[in-house]
């Protein structure tokens, strides 16, 4: 049987994907996958991928566009963006509940998955931890960017002022401030508490004295007691479902927004469900998008597997489905409604102004996608890669979609009106592209992006006696 | 207090070194059937039934998040009760002060920050964690205790350790190795 450890060159041993059946390569023992994921952190400078520098550097450069375009509006205003009356709602929502949608699937990964005792979840769980920490961190400068005056954010806030004044609790607005703000700390303690006993690791494998320093500050002093490890898995038990219904009510929250208003195309009872669904397909959809290129750049393809990519195109299927079936369900309703405002919000979608934009996006959210039915294409990185840029870009215009042709045109003709982005809306929303990627980039790079422990926790349900020596498990032939 | 033996010696125990789980959860079973009680392993990753075996019984941090996320429920609730019915009573279209169904998205948000955060907050409490220091780590192989060996210290306040007695005990279990502990 072939081994990857057969081979002599020490440098580059070859790293074999098992497959769609394996969720980690065969071979590995508890030192070798901690070798293998840390020594990505440990790994010198100079031997980092070059495509990790040029992607770091395209990235930081991406992101000076929220610098130039938030330092812009800072100094004239929210008139630099496109936003019209009636159109008040532009880029900076769509772009909030797009970015808030992406982190979605992190959650899922790490809590639902956890509760459902999904496996193959812990090769990925961190990564999109972190990418969820990373995207709800872009989505809540939005709001703030959009405030008017987003140096009084703290207006938003229940706290005893002097002039006496408090935020309506009616208000789905407020509902937001909450919901935001306690996934963002909800998702962050996830993600470190999960982190602290691989920073354990870390500290105990660094070389380095700054490394033992800064590794053994956040490890916290962690030395995997049987006792702690008993409170350390009943505290992520009890994050886990905690997380689970949170992840549900906040996008719930967010379509509020939308949904509490009266406003055709707004005002309806589908929207929680069908935002949550949309969360998580755009949330997958950018999981494949990261997980891609960082496998490949630090060679990781043992144990982000093959299995991890089908597994993560089936869900992508499975909640394009979903969202397919609000698409149905919204077409359905306007004209089982017989609202005549009702049915001319979905004409006005399929043929009015932004026609071009509904129709790409049943192209990128239902059409395209369904190539995922196939194995072959599952299994197949560069298709898989393709059809999950295109549903990043079909969730974009969707939520363009829900926010604009609304607002564009509602009730009274008189009072209808055209959105056109600016220069500045772009700037803003590739910038914060940018400093996602730039936030992810560094991930990948500075901490343990696959949860050490939990893969060593695998490894020990598939085979119990594994652990041995040094790097080389008992050879297959002689040597 | 009657001065034990980790005062008289300066050891904090004696601490065994096993390849795999498995021989540990065995040797963790046989010091509890032999009398010992203050003892603790350390794994690289959570053992099933390991902290059981050495005599962990209250797992107290389901209790503490259970009554944090109640505390945060009845205070995100009051807040916003108190703010609509008395600090700030808005007529909103008529609708009554107290309009309860609206304060329930952010009642479920305040208990689930607060039962979230107490969760993270009890169990490094619990754990006396940050902990900068701990003998522990005064053993030479212990760094491997956060990659591939499994390690059973019996502490030398236990009332049945002696430093001999239980190095013996501890060798007999199929150890790698075996080391005293440094205070």
């Amino acid at each position: 049987m072939p081994s990857r450890f057969e081979t002599t060159d020490e440098l580059e041993p070859p790293v074999i994907d098992p497959g769609p059946d394996k969720i980690i390569a065969p071979g590995f023992t508890y030192a070798t996958v901690t070798d293998k994921i840390a020594g990505v952190v440990f790994k010198p400078i100079q031997t980092t991928p070059k495509q990790w520098f040029i992607s770091l550097f395209l990235a930081f450069v991406a992101m000076q566009g929220l610098l130039a375009g938030a330092c812009w509006l800072f100094y004239k205003g929210v008139g630099v963006w496109g936003i019209v009356v009636p159109v008040a709602w532009g880029f900076a929502i769509v772009n909030f509940v797009w970015w808030i949608g992406i982190g979605h699937a992190g959650t899922l990964i790490s809590a639902i998955l956890l509760l459902l005792k999904q496996d193959w979840r812990t090769s990925i769980n961190r990564f999109s931890e972190a990418m969820t920490l990373f995207a709800v961190a872009q989505a809540g400068m939005f709001p703030i960017l959009h405030l008017g005056r987003p140096w009084l954010p703290y207006w938003l806030l229940p706290y005893p002022n002097s002039m006496w004044l408090w935020p309506n609790p009616r208000s789905p607005l407020i509902w937001d401030v909450f919901a935001v703000s306690t996934y963002l700390t909800v998702s962050l303690i996830f993600w470190f508490i999960g982190l602290v006993p691989d920073l354990a690791t870390m500290r105990d494998r660094a070389k380095k004295e700054w490394q033992k320093l800064v590794f053994g500050m956040l490890g916290m002093g962690w030395r995997g007691s049987a006792k702690h490890w008993a409170r350390y898995q009943m505290a992520y038990l009890l994050l886990g479902g905690l997380a689970t219904p949170l992840v549900v009510s906040v996008h719930t929250v967010v379509s509020f927004d939308f949904a509490i208003s009266l406003l055709p195309g707004w005002h309806t009872t589908i929207f929680p469900p069908y935002f949550v669904a949309g969360a998580i397909y755009s949330g997958f959809a950018m999981v494949v998008t990261l997980a891609v290129p960082a496998r490949k750049w630090f060679h990781l393809e043992d144990i982000i597997t093959m299995r991890h990519m089908d597994c993560m195109g089936k869900l992508m299927l499975g909640t394009g489905l979903i969202v397919g079936y609000g698409y149905c369900m919204e077409a359905f309703m306007s004209w089982y409604s017989g609202n005549p405002h009702e049915m001319f919000m979905y004409l006005n979608r399929a043929t009015g102004p932004y026609r071009y934009f509904f129709w790409s996006l049943i192209l990128c959210n239902i059409l395209i996608p369904q190539s995922l039915w196939s194995a072959k294409v599952r299994q197949s990185i560069p298709a898989l890669f393709c059809v999950s840029i295109v549903v990043n870009i079909g969730m974009w215009l969707e939520r363009f979609i829900i926010v604009i042709t609304s607002l564009a045109r509602d009730f009274l003709p008189s009072s209808w009106g055209m959105y056109y982005p600016t220069q500045w809306d772009w700037a803003v929303y590739v910038g914060t592209l940018g400093f996602f990627l730039v936030l992810m980039i560094l991930f990948v790079r500075v901490l343990p992006s696959i949860s050490i422990f939990e893969v060593r926790e695998v490894l020990h349900h598939l085979a119990p006696n594994i652990a041995d020596d040094g790097p080389a498990p008992a050879p297959a032939h002689g040597d | 207090m009657t001065e034990t033996f980790a005062d008289r010696h300066g050891k904090y125990g004696v601490m065994a070194q096993f390849e795999d789980p498995e021989q540990l959860l065995e040797a963790a079973n046989r010091a509890y059937a032999a009398g010992y009680r203050n003892m603790d392993a350390y794994t690289p990753m959570p053992i099933d039934g390991l902290a059981e075996a050495v005599g962990f019984r209250r797992n107290w941090v389901a209790p503490i998040v259970l009554f944090f996320g109640l505390c945060g429920a009845i205070g995100g609730f009051s807040l916003l009760w108190w703010i609509s019915v008395i600090a700030y009573p808005h007529n909103v279209a008529g609708r009554p002060f107290n309009s309860w169904p609206a304060y329930i998205p952010i009642t479920f948000e305040c208990t689930v920050l607060l039962a979230a955060l107490s969760a993270v907050v009890g169990m490094l409490a619990l754990n006396k964690l940050p902990m900068p220091y701990h003998p522990v780590f005064n053993v030479q192989n212990f760094s491997r205790a956060s990659v591939d060996r499994f390690f059973l210290c019996i502490e030398a306040s236990d009332p049945k350790f002696d430093l001999a007695k239980t190095r013996a005990f501890l060798e007999q279990l199929n150890p790698e190795e075996v080391a005293d502990v440094e205070k």
